[in-house]
């Protein structure tokens, strides 16, 4: 039990500083998504099943999903594409999948031990969620609101601005500046155009 | 002093810094048997959660009016 509990250690130390150390975002991202898995496992060796299975759903499925989705919206295209295929050479993905070997291995291990492998005294979740809707009540209702500013703010800065009104602003500085040097006709033409 | 100037780098260590103070709120909280540990754990995956999505959203800002995610491209404060 101790063992897997170091293995699944030196598995995450291993894979965070490949991440730090690799060049490439995706590449980093890899080994980020192991180094969550790895870090869950060491939640279960410790005997908190419950935050290790809040650790796969949230860190490595939802909040990577969202790295992904903004890496691979940043370079869009043909480029894009001969990119995804550099980055999926099998140079690349055997060192992220030969970590995560190593963890199902131990998971499948844990799992074929059973419960009996947990420590001794481990916190049940039946225990953490009457701690937090106890005296942790206010922390729960101040979490809920964060949650919903970060939703409000995401919106707010993700949205993309109406094209027509860049458009509409370059109209309107080209015409002032049509005015300002003295060419009357070119601005009052442009005006023209511009009035249905 | 910054060595990774790729602002999405830059977001995944902050995951990692908060993912490594949680992990030692579940260490102590399984130390003393507590669910304290268990609980802030869950405050920290919240706010990661909340922090991650205003910080992406700021990433995609900054790719469309700069066309750049270099740490060094936002140095300048103009307007």
């Amino acid at each position: 039990m101790e063992l897997a509990f170091y293995i699944a250690g030196v598995v995450a130390v291993i894979s965070t500083f490949l991440m730090l150390t690799r060049l490439n975002v995706v590449h980093a991202l890899l080994y980020l998504i192991v180094s969550l898995l790895a870090v869950a496992v060491v939640f279960y060796t410790l005997g908190a099943p419950f935050v290790a299975a809040l650790e796969v759903i949230v860190y490595a499925g939802a909040i990577m999903v969202l790295f992904v989705f903004v890496v691979m919206m940043l370079n869009l295209g043909k480029q894009g594409v001969e990119m995804e295929k550099q980055w999926l050479t099998p140079g690349i993905w055997t060192g992220p999948v030969l970590l995560a070997g190593i963890l199902i291995i131990e998971v499948l291990y844990l799992v074929r031990v059973g419960t009996a492998s947990l420590p001794t005294g481990a916190v049940e979740p039946k225990e953490v969620g009457i701690a937090l809707f106890g005296p942790y009540l206010i922390g729960v209702e101040l979490a809920s609101m964060l949650l919903l500013a970060g939703l409000v703010g995401a919106y707010h800065l993700g949205f993309r601005k109406d094209e027509k009104q860049e458009i509409q602003h370059g109209r309107d500085t080209y015409e002032r500046r049509a005015t300002a040097s003295g060419n009357s006709v070119l601005a009052r033409t442009d005006r023209l155009a511009r009035t249905p | 002093m910054l060595v990774r100037r790729d602002l999405i780098v830059v977001l995944m260590s902050l995951e990692v810094m908060l993912n490594a103070a949680g992990l030692a709120f579940v260490v102590a909280g399984a130390r003393w048997h507590q669910a304290d540990g268990q609980v802030v754990f869950l405050f920290i995956l919240a706010m990661a959660a909340a922090e991650v999505a205003v910080g992406l959203a700021l990433v995609m800002q900054i790719y469309r009016r700069f066309k750049s995610l270099d740490v060094d491209a936002l140095s300048e404060m103009r307007g």
